[in-house]
């Protein structure tokens, strides 16, 4: 027989600080969750996957940081923002999880996926570039071939550019980040 | 600003970038109307609310107001045809009224770069400025009565919500997008989770595209059960999920189940206005359209 084994959380992995931080950053209010559930009831990644908004909240307001911010779940929110507007303590739950994606980006975990659109955004001002279809595309329907964006003018991606090196995004996204788990 | 009626087109990137087709039913419709674009030259990404303000929010907040700077010295408001990107200058411009300090962190920022910026300028979407015309006025604009189309409204996440930073009445389920498709002649059919979102944003179709697709599946079950026949959405990365999802839930399947056409509102006004699918870029879409305009044809 199997001895039941059962998940405990050790006063070493709370970090008290998680909350206070995700406060700080604009989450104000999320210490009055109820732990309804409201927001799990209406999210729509959670409808299909074990991704449940009520457990993430709670899981920081225990101070789970490691937990929280090395979760590939974090990146399953739509950002629909169904549960901002449902929760019954007006918690700005959307705002609470880009808080929290802001933090474990800074601490390397970034999908793949995700650092390639940052990665077109520093390569050239926009997260989805201009390709040869539709290069065609726009010079067939009669409107500008190359759309008068950053696009057209390189004096203004530079100044897109200096902006991203200016907040540091360069550095974040092409730093040495692990990526989030995979399960 | 100026001229109420004068806006500077904000491009983003989906729409120029991959539906050119619905930016020109955009540039063709909207001077129709009465509303004049004037370009906004050198914009970059706004950048996109769910994946750029997740990996850091201080750049996502210094991009989008340098984009909002650049309306402010061109001296109009922004018009966006994107829900994400009209996200991002709502939010952007309500932080930055709500706190100084943020004000004064992005001002820096782009005084380095040589721009001014006061916050003074706004950001609509044009389906709001559209409205705002009147149901009665844009009726007199009907050339080519749709009757008989069933359509599935989609009106997407971030047109409506956060609903205290919006400009719509503070009601649960609105109608306004329901009421301009159905001007044209249209019917908007009830169907089921009609405010459910299209799964692409937060950056859940870039990184887990099978949860993304399930989420549109389900939205697309729930419209082709109500009988429509086709899907009307004013956001270009709504309109990317459906016109891309629909081949990829196919393609699983094994058969050809969906095909709903996916139509830009400016295209369906276009279409009772009396303009050519040509015009429209109706004719450059991935679900193909034609069985749907022969009917009005």
């Amino acid at each position: 027989m199997g001895e039941i084994i059962r998940e405990t959380i050790s006063a070493g992995d709370m970090d008290p600080t998680f909350i206070e931080k995700i406060e700080k950053a604009g989450a104000d209010r999320i210490r009055t969750c109820l732990s309804c559930g409201t927001c799990s009831s209406v999210c729509p990644s959670g409808r299909r996957t074990a991704f449940r908004t009520r457990e993430l909240i709670r899981k920081a307001l225990l101070g789970l940081r490691e937990d929280v911010l090395s979760s590939p779940d974090l990146w399953l929110c739509a950002t629909c923002l169904t549960c901002l507007e449902r929760c019954p303590r007006q918690i700005k739950i959307t705002d609470a999880i880009i808080i929290m994606r802001n933090m474990a980006v800074k601490e390397g975990f970034m999908l793949p996926q995700h650092r390639k659109s940052a990665q077109k955004l520093l390569q050239t001002g926009h997260a989805v570039p201009l390709d040869d279809a539709n290069r065609d595309m726009r010079r067939e329907l009669g409107i500008p071939e190359i759309p008068p964006t950053v696009h057209s003018s390189e004096e203004a991606l530079a100044q897109v550019k200096e902006i991203m090196r200016l907040t540091g995004f360069d550095t974040l996204v092409e730093g040495e980040g692990t990526g989030a788990k995979q399960e | 600003m100026t001229d109420p009626q004068t806006y500077s087109l904000f491009l983003g990137c989906v729409m120029p970038n991959r539906y050119p087709n619905v930016e020109k039913s955009i540039r063709v419709v909207l001077p129709a109307l009465g509303i004049e674009l004037e370009e906004l030259e050198g914009a970059s990404c706004c950048p996109a609310p769910g994946v750029i303000r997740s990996f850091s929010e201080r750049t996502w907040l210094a991009l989008a107001s340098r984009n909002l700077a650049l309306a402010e010295r061109a001296g109009h408001d922004i018009i966006t045809g994107c829900n994400g990107c009209y996200g991002t200058f709502k939010e952007a411009l309500n932080i930055v009224h709500e706190k100084p300090d943020r004000l004064k962190d992005v001002q820096q920022i782009l005084k380095s770069v040589g721009l001014k910026y006061e916050a003074g300028v706004d950001a609509k979407h044009l389906i709001e400025v559209i409205y705002s015309i009147g149901i009665d006025p844009l009726r007199k604009k009907i050339t080519r009565p749709l009757t008989g189309l069933k359509v599935g409204v989609h009106y997407g996440c971030h047109l409506l919500r956060p609903s205290k930073l919006r400009p719509w009445h503070q009601i649960q389920k609105q109608t306004f997008l329901d009421e301009l498709v159905e001007v044209t002649g249209a019917e908007s059919v009830k169907y089921k989770d009609k405010f459910l979102c299209c799964g692409a944003g937060g950056g859940v179709r870039g990184s887990n595209v099978p949860v993304s697709i399930d989420i549109a599946r389900e939205k697309l079950d729930n419209m082709m059960e109500a009988g429509a026949d086709c899907i009307v959405d004013v956001c270009s990365f709504c309109h990317l999920q459906f016109e891309v999802c629909q081949a990829e839930l196919n393609k699983e399947l094994g058969e050809n189940k969906y095909h709903l056409p996916v139509i830009y509102y400016t295209q369906l006004l276009g279409l009772s206005m009396g303009f050519e699918p040509q015009d429209l870029g109706l004719h450059k879409h991935v679900v193909s359209t034609q069985a749907l305009l022969d009917r009005f044809l």
